[in-house]
């Protein structure tokens, strides 16, 4: 199949970036949208033209490190798939596709579709933890969790830090994934102890980084490849309020 | 509770819940207040003038409202703000999965029911727009609501105004109401769909209920009681 | 050179003890003015780098990801063992061992298997504490499942997501200790370069991959936790920035590097559709538990899976291994599905494939029960090849995934180069020839949680305390060579790219030392990479500028390393004349096709030193000594 496509480029954080047209041609519709950047990137090369940059890694959508807004949607049009994931017989041969990076003020971009995500992992640094020293912990078994309590935590646990739910959010709002982190160590036995304390300071940190507030317009849990819920945040909400009262 | 705490993004939005709450309960006691216009002449106009009657309620009522309306406008403002600049650099290509129309013009929709608030108080409370209604009496001296409210709904342009008014509101509530509960963290994956009906369902209430009187006014349901014009 | 494993003296089981108690300690106050480089954060470089940080000190990390969170530990599907027993069905930290030695094919050093199994239960312990959210049963207790190779049920899971939520419990636990600002952490930042002070690792050259700036970091000891290098095939399971670079550095500076030829195919993968392909995709070996291999019993049967009847399938494990099934360790089940599908016997357009079954199991348990268990792969499955595995059957075909050999390590970790400690899937001592099911996760953390912090403050406390700047000529000459480097890179601009380069040498590795190997393919790939390494140097086109980011760039470095790497993998396979664990020689099998190990002759590790660019690698030797198993011939009959 044929493609157009119009591709986010941008030297530098300091620059202004621009879409700029390439052709896809001939592309097995098996191809995965990373692929297909491939081989674009490949032609590209060969042309002189240096490559497009594009985060990726795993390519089996549970790093998180892929990040692309396809024609709007982040991570494209499936439902809880990851742009790695992503196959070309989604689309339908002739199509037009924008591709652009993640957009946010606290993901600023490094170049042409690369952004830089650190704000997650200072916000996880902030609290986003369990205070225990390797070693000095009970024998596992004695913290019975019940097993509806284990999935819930794990419903929360599953989100792979793609960045997604800033990138979709109207507020470039990280509210999804703040919630999902919390909720999952909040939900714990483990957790009790820095309940308060955790969900105060990761809120404190997200809103440092420039994040935008959470209007529950809920297009973060429409685009979530793990499709992480929205009653996350309602639970974030509720320990954030319960620990400041 | 610490006033820092509210000052976090999560705390304003707990701010706008509850002053949006508020805001809620006022509008819907107002409505169930004005819909007494059914009962007759008698029942609306004793209800006004015995709300009137306590001036030591009134005026904190009044000053509280008056003050929950301007910290639920302030929050979203600055919630706004701090939204439109959390992404400085627009998307070129823009879609939208899930986010509905209404909950995207919450701040539109705020405006339009702030100027509606505006001109309603004009209209009602100083008698600014339609000073010629504002003075009649009714037999037992009283401030004569009743009639002020039919002579003023005749007029096509203003029922409509009203009628369009309550439409926004009603958008603005459907998002509005569901979304406190979210924000307040009432939510769970069981109760969402409920608080999303129930929402839908209070603000089509609201809707209904505000704009009957005009509408009852037009088809000639409610009449002038005799010795008005 | 005499290599000197170091493995304490006594009884298996006390050894490890004896050994914490001999060690040196540093006094708890000494420690922060101690410094250490991780180079790696997945779960062997984030729980060693937290844990160091927690003794007290002085840590840094080091990972070309944009955030430790993604390193590739991140994508272990399936579990990870520990010896707990709670079901129940007999398991003991021996058990444990020795199934992880036979494994291994009786080519892993005992000691380190034997303390693997022993520390195996802390892991979990630690886990939980962390908040990992391990499956539990009903009482709230946790659940295991059974896996290849044991006939135990002794793997922890969560979903099908164990290696993310350990990563994240590790990543948390380093995260912590970076807001303490006990761990000063550099992402997007690669290793180019180990540097040597008179004799002892004290540092690293690194580029930052966003400014492209060169720079030293220099410390009182260095920590390697870079991950195996199955992407010099091109085609694995790994991630595709996944390399070997910070390993061959260490290498060329003198480590020595055991057993390369130890490479893992993993049964159950979705097989390769075309030349796009950038990476194959695993789906995690627990789907055997449920899942039944088979292909149809004619050859060239082209037919749909649901008009093949049931006389007329071939479920091949259970026909060849009635004992184990379709849990036959990884290497068994791989062998057996690639000579079902050189029979002619595959399924799918290609040929190379089999079916994985789970409608028995879904007649047996319930579609829920399955979606339960697996849903998560089910649907990463059904994502790339648009067809639903709750309907028809999975076809899978193995692939690369796991490297069992890495840098030599002594059973404190520590390499022949003193200070270079090597961790996780870059050292090469606990798995032998092939890695069982759910032990990758478990060595990662046993290596980064329980054993180097005790191992390097030993290491510490018997060297004297020296002043190391990255100002130093040993540093500068390192910087000098890596700037180099990359600007001959740049000023090539030849007519091929990097993924061409490649993928050529991939392809070679595939076809001559891939699942089976002989001498003849070998010689023959040893004649071939020679001549693609110096087609790369004289004809690769890599575009853009040395200071920013640089994708092209990064991965034109790692695959001039591979290029040379892929020599020494060839050449160790060579030299190994037996079939063993991952590593078959077809001239050396049993009558039924089974490998056909020579204890006489092998019983060794294969530990090789460089010797310059094309030229042989030098062997030592060393020796496999077993004191508390006997050496058997595995079956899995």
């Amino acid at each position: 199949m044929n493609l157009k496509l119009k591709v986010w480029r941008q030297r530098g954080s300091g620059d202004r970036g621009r879409l700029v047209e390439y052709e896809a041609k001939n592309i097995s519709p098996d191809v995965s949208f990373l692929e297909m950047l491939d081989i674009v990137n490949e032609e590209l090369t060969r042309k002189n033209v240096e490559p497009v940059a594009f985060d990726h890694d795993c390519r089996e959508g549970i790093c998180g490190t892929c990040s692309l807004m396809v024609n709007g949607i982040a991570h494209g049009p499936r439902r809880a798939t990851t742009a790695c994931q992503l196959h070309l017989r989604h689309f339908k041969d002739g199509d037009t596709i924008t591709i652009e990076p993640w957009h946010a003020k606290a993901f600023p971009v490094i170049k042409d579709l690369v952004v830089d995500r650190s704000a997650f992992d200072r916000i996880v640094q902030a609290g986003g933890f369990i205070s225990v020293n390797t070693g000095g912990v009970p024998e596992a078994n004695t913290i019975p969790v019940p097993k509806r309590t284990a999935d819930r935590a794990m419903d929360a646990a599953a989100c792979i830090g793609c960045g997604a739910c800033v990138a979709s959010c109207k507020n470039a709002s990280a509210m999804l994934f703040v919630a999902a982190k919390v909720s999952h160590l909040a939900l714990l036995p483990q957790g009790q102890a820095e309940k308060k304390e955790r969900v105060q300071k990761m809120v404190a940190q997200m809103d440092k980084e420039g994040f935008g507030a959470c209007t529950n317009q809920y297009e973060c849990e429409a685009v979530c490849p793990k499709e992480i819920s929205v009653s996350f945040i309602a639970k974030m909400n509720r320990e954030y309020l319960k620990s400041s009262i | 509770m610490c006033f820092e705490r509210l000052k976090s993004t999560v705390g304003r939005k707990a701010v706008m819940a509850v002053s949006g709450l508020i805001l809620l309960l006022f509008v819907a006691g107002h409505m169930i207040g004005n819909l007494q216009v059914f009962l007759g002449q008698e029942a609306l106009n004793s209800y006004a003038d015995h709300l009137q009657s306590l001036p030591v309620l009134l005026w904190p009522v009044r000053l509280f409202l008056l003050l929950v309306l301007l910290l639920h406008m302030a929050v979203s403002i600055s919630l706004a703000w701090e939204n439109k600049t959390a992404r400085p650099v627009p998307y070129a290509y823009q879609d939208t999965v899930q986010a509905g129309y209404v909950s995207r013009t919450m701040v539109v929709s705020g405006v339009v029911i702030f100027t509606f608030i505006v001109y309603h108080l004009l209209h009602f409370t100083f008698g600014t727009t339609h000073p010629q209604y504002f003075h009649l009496t009714d037999s037992k001296g009283r401030h004569d609501v009743y009639s002020m409210v039919i002579l003023s709904f005749r007029d096509l342009w203003v029922s409509g105004s009203y009628v369009a008014a309550m439409a926004v509101l009603c958008a603005h509530l459907s998002h509005g109401i569901q979304s406190l509960f979210q924000s307040l963290g009432f939510n769970n994956e069981k109760s969402r769909p409920f608080f999303e009906k129930l929402a839908i369902a209070a603000s089509i209430m609201i809707f209904i209920g505000n704009s009957f009187i005009p509408f009852a006014v037009l088809m000639g349901f409610l009449k002038l009681p005799s010795g008005v014009i | 050179m005499t290599l000197d494993a170091k493995i304490p003296s006594g009884p298996i089981e006390s050894k490890w003890d004896k050994h914490r108690f001999e060690m040196k300690l540093v006094n708890p106050a000494n420690k922060r003015q101690f410094s250490v480089i991780v180079v790696g954060t997945g779960l062997a470089g984030a729980s060693a780098a937290a844990a160091l940080a927690e003794l007290g000190y002085d840590v840094k990390t080091f990972c070309f990801q944009d955030s430790p969170r993604r390193a590739h530990s991140i994508a272990a599907q399936g579990g990870i063992n520990a010896a707990k027993n709670y079901p129940n069905d007999g398991d003991s930290i021996e058990r444990l061992f020795y199934d992880t030695l036979k494994g291994g094919d009786f080519r892993a050093r005992e000691a380190n298997v034997y303390r693997l199994a022993q520390v195996s239960n802390q892991i979990i312990d630690q886990c939980v504490a962390q908040g990992v959210p391990f499956a539990r049963e009903y009482g709230g207790t946790l659940t295991n499942r059974s896996f290849g190779g044991a006939q135990v049920s002794r793997t922890f899971y969560a979903r099908g997501q164990t290696g993310q939520q350990l990563l994240l419990g590790a990543y948390q636990a380093l995260s912590r200790q970076i807001g303490l600002g006990t761990v000063k952490a550099y992402p997007r930042t690669e290793m180019l370069d180990l540097v040597l002070i008179e004799g002892h690792a004290k540092g690293i050259v690194v580029r930052d991959l966003v400014t492209g700036k060169i720079s030293s970091h220099a410390a009182d000891a260095v920590v390697l936790a870079t991950g195996g290098y199955a992407n010099v095939f091109y085609l694995s399971t790994n991630a595709a920035g996944c390399n070997v670079t910070a390993a061959y550095r260490a290498y060329k500076k003198g480590a020595l590097f055991a057993n390369p030829c130890f490479t893992q195919i993993h049964p159950t993968c979705i097989p390769v559709t075309g030349d796009h392909q950038s990476k194959l995709t695993l789906m995690s070996e627990s789907l055997r538990n449920d899942g039944r291999l088979w292909t149809p019993k004619k050859k060239q049967d082209k037919r749909p899976s649901h008009e093949i009847a049931e006389e007329e399938r071939d479920y091949f494990l259970e026909r060849k291994y009635p004992a184990f099934g379709n849990l036959a360790p990884r290497d068994i089940a791989s062998r057996a599905a690639k000579q079902i599908c050189d029979e002619g016997r595959g399924v799918g357009e290609s040929g190379r494939g089999v079916y994985l079954d789970f409608a028995d199991a879904i007649r047996r348990l319930g579609k829920k029960e399955i979606a339960d268990r697996y849903g998560n792969l089910f649907q990463m499955y059904e994502r790339i090849t648009a067809e639903n595995p709750y309907e028809v059957p999975m076809r899978i075909y193995p692939a690369l995934h796991y490297t069992m050999g890495g840098l030599w390590v002594d059973y404190n970790l520590m390499t022949n180069v003193p200070g270079l400690h090597v961790i996780g899937e870059a050292n090469f001592s606990d798995h032998g020839a092939n890695r069982l099911g759910a032990s990758a996760l478990m060595q990662g953390l046993a290596d980064g949680y329980f054993i180097l912090p005790y191992t390097i403050g030993h290491y510490f406390a018997s060297n004297p305390k020296t002043q190391v700047s990255g100002e130093s000529p040993e540093f500068k000459r390192s910087e000098e060579d890596a700037r180099a480097r990359i600007q001959t890179i740049l000023s090539i601009k030849g007519k091929r790219t990097v993924k061409s380069f490649h993928q050529e040498l991939g392809h070679v590795l595939w076809e001559c030392c891939g699942m089976a190997r002989n001498a003849a393919g070998l010689k023959k790939a040893l004649g071939e990479i020679p001549r693609i390494r110096e087609e790369f140097w004289k004809n690769l086109n890599v575009l853009g500028d040395r200071e920013a980011l640089n994708p092209a760039l990064e991965q034109a470095g790692r695959v001039g390393d591979f290029l040379e790497f892929a020599e020494l993998l060839c050449q160790d396979a060579l030299h190994r004349e037996e079939s063993c664990g991952g590593h078959f020689r077809e001239e050396y099998q049993t009558p039924d096709g089974e490998a056909l190990r020579n204890d006489e002759k092998f019983c060794y590790v294969a530990a090789w030193e460089y010797q310059g660019v094309g030229k042989p690698a030098a062997l030592h030797k060393e020796a496999l000594e077993f004191q508390s198993v006997k050496l058997t011939q595995r079956s899995y009959k």
